[in-house]
Order: structure tokens, then sequence, then C-alpha cells
């Protein structure tokens, strides 16, 4: 099977853990994930926050790159990617006007036909129905799934998932037989792109996370979000100074949960490029 | 305002927002993670534009509240009316700036933006280096995260040299004809 991949920017740079783990991952289950060639950045918070043509702009060209190459089908693994790519398709869909001024700007046809898969979807399509006959180490732990916000929301537009109290992530975790915990923090923001601006912001946001993950006896968070992991983890120390009581619960990408249960080695899942020690037996 | 068009009839036909649909709920405000750090939380935000007073507009452009909105959704999940107010929000960010109202405290937000779409202009990807250098440049905060970077070098995080998309001259020139075109926005 062979579908398009769109890491995005952080997947080749800050999380290029992820980018191995989801890529070792479809190895495992013979999927073939074929980079789109020549991608751009999405453009993320910056963009649309400043401009509204170029928001639209730099995802259409992925997809029109995605189209031309001839994929029907895209994987997104960075849920800020996956947002801003659904999103814009979803615009450009419902006003002719709109998608004609981005056709003009980018100069390259876009029908808007290439469906949007991130990460959660991808697994639940290709392998779940597989991953329990390759479990060679269960992953017994207790776990709080984090979505973040840009996995579910907006939910008109993405159609993924329930809004408050997400369980596609619950249900992959089950399945390799860890325990998730019910939390109050499932779709809460982790401080998202105040990451350098306002890292104070991010170390309260983040921090209220992970105490109440760590109050109710969670052992690992587990994400699907480039941007969560970062904050969660590469932020600790910020974190840690705002907590009272330090917190030192790893944070893993639910590729690399998966991927460890069905016996793929950590170095091969990127494990030792956390901040936070992954200290899991 | 130079015409006669109402400020919410205006923020309509920009944004297909109806800033009227709001009868003060306060659920976004309730469910906004920083609504304690702003100085008008998002239901303010809603009625101040509601009064179409051209003060409480420039009060908005001018406030900290619409750069520290992480746009994370949860406000037009939780609104009873499904008012997109993260729309409203880029809207109005992108007014201030044209305007030159941006709040002094929200530069270092601001100076990040840009220096992330300078980073994407020139390579059409994100170089995490280029970000932070450019981003250090325009707040002189030189010594921030000076103790993560060693660590993410030595994780293998950070790229040294940027990556290129090779058709340069499309980003280039979807650039132009964007953020580069019709408002000058660099004040």
């Amino acid at each position: 099977m062979r579908i398009g991949f769109y890491p995005g920017c952080s997947l080749n740079g800050t999380s290029r853990e992820y980018n191995e783990s989801v890529k070792a991952l479809a190895k495992a289950f013979d999927l073939d994930l074929a980079e789109i060639k020549d991608w751009n950045c999405c453009g993320a918070t910056a963009a649309h926050s400043v401009n509204k043509d170029l928001s639209l702009s730099l995802p259409a060209r992925i997809l029109a790159l995605a189209e031309q190459q001839g994929f029907e089908e895209i994987v997104v693994p960075c849920a800020s990617c996956y947002n801003r790519l659904s999103v814009v398709q979803h615009e450009l869909t419902h006003d002719e006007a709109l998608k004609q001024c981005v056709t003009d700007i980018l100069e390259i046809p876009y029908n808007g036909t290439v469906k949007i898969l991130n990460v959660v979807q991808m697994i639940e399509k290709y392998m779940q129905d597989k991953i329990e006959e390759k479990i060679v180490h269960p992953f017994s732990h207790s776990v709080a799934c984090y979505y973040g916000c840009l996995l579910v929301r907006p939910h008109n537009i993405l159609q993924f998932d329930r809004l408050e109290d997400p369980q596609s992530m619950d249900t992959l975790m089950t399945k390799i037989g860890a325990t998730p915990i019910d939390w109050a923090f499932k779709t809460e923001c982790c401080g998202a792109g105040l990451s350098v601006s306002r890292t104070d912001l991010v170390a309260k946001l983040s921090g209220n996370i992970l105490k109440d993950a760590a109050d109710r006896n969670a052992k690992a968070v587990i994400v699907a979000c480039p941007m969560c992991h970062s904050n969660l983890d590469m932020r600790r120390p910020a974190i840690n100074s705002y907590l009272t009581k330090p917190v030192d619960i790893p944070v893993l990408y639910i590729t690399q949960a998966i991927g460890l249960a069905i016996g793929i080695s950590p170095k091969e899942l990127g494990i030792e490029r956390h901040f936070v020690t992954v200290n899991l037996n | 305002m130079e015409n006669s068009e109402s400020i919410p009839v205006r923020l309509l036909k920009q944004t297909g927002v109806d800033v009227t649909h709001c009868y003060q709920c306060g659920k976004c405000t309730a469910g906004c993670v920083l609504a304690s750090e702003m100085d008008y939380p998002s239901s303010y935000v809603m009625r101040l534009l509601q009064t179409d007073d051209r003060e409480n507009y420039q009060q908005v452009l001018h406030s900290n509240a619409i750069w520290l909105c992480l746009n994370c959704e949860n406000c037009i999940a939780r609104c009873p009316m499904e008012i997109d107010i993260p729309k409203i929000m880029d809207y109005l960010r992108a007014e201030s700036l044209k305007a030159g109202y941006v709040n002094k405290k929200a530069k270092p937000v601001v100076a990040f933006h840009r220096a992330f779409l300078d980073s994407i202009k020139y390579t059409g990807r994100l170089y995490e280096v280029g970000l932070v250098a450019g981003f250090k440049a325009r707040t002189f905060r030189i010594t921030q995260d000076l103790k993560v970077a060693p660590v993410m070098y030595l994780k293998g995080k950070l790229n040294l040299m940027p990556e290129m998309v090779k058709d340069l001259g499309k980003i280039k020139s979807i650039f132009s004809k964007t953020v580069n075109n019709k408002n000058r926005e660099n004040k």
C-alpha cells in the first residue's frame, strides 16, 4: 500500500524521533509511506496569525503537490500540520471564490481531492487489526492519553473522535496492554506555539497537564503531536520550576509506545532522544 | 472607520463570523486556558466588538489577549452559538499589525511569528536554528534557552544547516502575492 507522507518541519528537526517511530511502525506493518516531493512548511500558527492568504496558500501547495504526484491519501503525523491542511482543504472546498484566489496565487492546479489522515487514523486504518498478534512486550503501564487541541478541534471540520473526551488513543493503548487513565486534561492546550516567546505560560499550562497525570498515577503520557511533545518533554526544567513537586513522567509518541510493544528497538524508535528519560519496565 | 458600515457587519463580511450572535454566556472564557492571563478574555472581546464603538474596537486591537490566544479552538467547541472566535482572533491580529497597534507585552509573540515566517520565506521549510536566532535578534533575548540547545544538538534534534525547497521561486512568489503584497505590515 503506497501512501503519501507529509512529515512537516518538526519531524525533520526537533521531533525526529516521531518521524523515526512513524517510519519504523509503517515498515513493521508493510505500509509504504512515500514522502511528498519538494514539500514546504504549512505555515503553522505564525501564518494564520499574520496573513490569511498566506495561511491558505502554503498548505494548498502541499495538497496540490500530493495530487500532482498521484497520491489519493496522505499521512500527516504532526497534529498542527494535520489541522492546517484539513482546515484549508475544508475552506477551499466550501468557497469557490477563495479556491480561485488561492489557485491564482499558486499557479498550479488544486482540486482538493486528497484524503488527509492523522497518525491515529493511519494506525486505525492500516494497523490496528494486526497489532495484537504482533505484541511481544505488552505495554503494561498506566498511561495518560493526551490528545491536545489540534487533533480533535475544530470538530465540524476534522470530524475526528469525540470533542471533550476522545477515546481513539485510549482504545489503541488498551490493545497493547496499557491501562489508560480517566483524567481532566485530555484536550487542554499545552501552550503550543508560545514555547519560545512565552515559556513562562507554557510551563504553567503544560505543568498543570503533567501534574494531573502524575496525581492520577499515570506512568507515561502518550501524545500524537510534536508540539505537545516538545512542550511536555523539552520544557520539563521550566515546568518543574513552576510546579511545587517536580514530575518525572516520560512522554512518548503513540508510535513509540506501539513500537516498543511489538518489539521494535528503543533506538530505532528514537526513545533516547527525549529529554525526560524513558525508564519503563 | 471611514465607511458607515458597522463593526459587526464589517467583521461578518471579512470573516463570515457574526459577533452579534454572542449572548455573553461566558463559556468561552470559562474554558480558555489563558483567560486569567488576558487583559480582556474572549467573551469580553466579543462584547467590545458588539458595541460597534470605534474606541472599543481600538482597545481590542491594542489588547494583549489577541496575541495570547493560542487558537486551541476550545472556545468554539463549547460555544452554544458556534461562533468562530479563533477566526475573529486571526482577523484582529492581522488588523492590529496593519494599524501598528500591537500591545507592548505582545512584542515577543509577534517577533516569533515574524522570525518563523522569515525562515519559511527564505528556505521554504522551517529552519529552527534560524528561527531562534531571528527571534533573539528581534527581542534581544540573547541568553534564552542557551542550556537547551547543546542538549538538543547531542540528541540529534538540531539541524545546523537548513533544508531547502527546490522550487524556492514558488515560495517567494507566494509570499510576494500575500504578506508582502497589499499591506505593508512591517513596523
